[in-house]
């Protein structure tokens, strides 16, 4: 229990860690969680090896650079390889690979591709560089979707004609959904994500309870608040309830932020399909801009290849994304794949559970190994 | 990239284009409050930043925690406040 002491309440910690054991008792319960911050919170501080071999936390697809394939990524290069094109997009989508490169490597070879913190940075650059054309990769979950929103409206606003992004957002309940539908998946519940739910709220996660019969937990970052929510999970089951929680009440409310949603549902409409890595094809679980906004829509300014790009066959991502199969079960990972020569997203995010436990999480296991611990 | 880092409204700027300035880590930058118009932001309010945009209100001691488990990430924690630090929103 070593880790522990490095919690800012480590008494409190082992009061949940012996809580959570002693409701998960003989059974075997499998937690996913849909949130790289989650992930990184707990490959981070070890969670994992704290927990009883009754509870395992299984790594969902809720890093939204991870779920990008590969053939969006060649569409991205594409349009920063357009002459007199400023490609803007946030510093973690540079290093993901694309089937002839990442936008890092257009970069190299000449293209002028920027990264920026916020897209009111790239409107800034249109605004500052009217004889070229700007884009931004909009990437994100509906964190940051209604943000992109907000920044087109102000283009429209600000009349600034030579700006455009190329959207890549995906919102949080298809891919649950499908991650719920499919066949070798045996969940026994869910820890929320945090900071979509500041935006989106609770009461979209219903379905899970009302119609899979699977108990939801919202939780926020800190290694306390995941051990939390897992009691809380856990509580639900040992007093016979189902249904969606909220630990995070701090930061998350019910009808999360109304005016974000409707700015992000004045510009955005569903898609009527996307391709998520891993996990093929989910009907309505991608944005893109409604028809009014065409002029700030980059898929429709710029011919885009378009072409579906299947992984590389040493690449598991898709495997990892839907929880099938861990980071270190992965064939490649830390040996062909690693943060310096990554072959797949998850990887190359910061929030990418590959990447997340190669940083931290090995350590962490060798030294539960070692000391006899369950795995 | 998807974390929220909290911050404390100092001054509102121009209602017109939704600008506040807040401090985060000790570094005043501007941010935009669009997204939390209808909630009356006012100097002295913390607030969740994400991407350059205050995406919900919180209270002070909750931000404090928030900061402080939020520096237990370490790398990805120091990387958004630095992304933060080097923006230029107006």
């Amino acid at each position: 229990m070593r880790f522990v002491d490095e919690y800012r309440d480590p008494a409190a910690a082992r009061a949940l860690v012996s809580r959570i054991t002693e409701l998960a008792g003989d059974g075997h319960y499998k937690f996913m969680e849909v949130c790289g911050g989650h992930t990184h919170t707990i490959y981070r501080h070890g969670i994992e090896h704290l927990l009883p071999t009754s509870v395992e936390l299984v790594h969902g697809p809720g890093c939204p650079v991870c779920v990008i394939p590969m053939g969006r990524i060649d569409d991205a290069v594409a349009v920063a390889q357009v002459p007199g094109v400023i490609f803007t997009s946030f510093g973690d989508m540079m290093r993901v690979p694309g089937s002839k490169g990442s936008l890092l490597g257009a970069k190299a070879q000449g293209a002028d591709v920027r990264v920026v913190y916020s897209p009111l940075d790239a409107l800034r650059i249109a605004a500052e560089n009217p004889e070229r054309l700007v884009v931004f990769f909009a990437v994100g979950f509906e964190t940051t979707a209604p943000s992109t929103a907000a920044t087109v409206l102000k283009a429209r606003k600000d009349a600034v004609m030579n700006f455009s992004i190329f959207s890549n957002h995906v919102t949080i309940v298809p891919p649950l959904r499908a991650i719920l539908e499919s066949p070798d998946l045996r969940l026994d519940g869910f820890i929320g994500p945090g900071h979509v739910s500041t935006v989106v709220g609770q009461l979209l996660y219903r379905f899970v309870a009302d119609e899979y019969g699977k108990p939801f937990v919202t939780a926020g970052f800190e290694p306390l608040d995941i051990l939390q929510a897992i009691a809380m999970l856990l509580t639900q089951f040992s007093e016979g309830r189902c249904c969606v929680e909220n630990q995070y009440t701090r930061c998350v409310s019910e009808a999360g932020n109304p005016r974000a949603l409707a700015i992000m549902s004045e510009v955005f409409e569903v898609r009527p399909q996307f391709e998520w890595r891993g996990l093929g094809f989910i009907p309505e679980s991608a944005l893109k801009l409604r028809p009014q906004f065409a002029r700030w829509d980059a898929e429709l300014l710029f011919d885009v290849p378009g072409v579906r790009v299947p992984d590389p066959k040493a690449c598991q991502c898709g495997e990892v994304l839907k929880g099938a199969i861990k980071p270190w079960e992965c064939k490649v990972f830390g040996t062909a794949c690693t943060p310096e020569t990554p072959i797949g997203t998850c990887m190359v995010s910061s929030e990418g559970a590959c990447a997340a436990y190669y940083n931290f999480g090995r350590l962490h296991r060798q030294v539960a190994v070692t000391m006899g611990g369950p795995r | 990239m998807c974390l929220g880092i909290p911050g404390e409204v100092v001054e509102l700027l121009d209602s017109n284009t939704h600008l506040a300035k807040v401090d985060v880590a000790g570094v005043r930058r501007n941010i935009n409050i669009d997204l939390l118009e209808d909630e009356n932001v006012a100097p002295g309010d913390w607030v969740l930043i994400h991407v350059g945009f205050a995406m919900a209100k919180i209270d002070e001691a909750e931000a404090q925690r928030a900061l402080a488990s939020l520096q237990l990430m370490g790398q990805a924690y120091t990387d958004e406040v630095q992304a933060v630090i080097e923006s230029q929103i107006a």
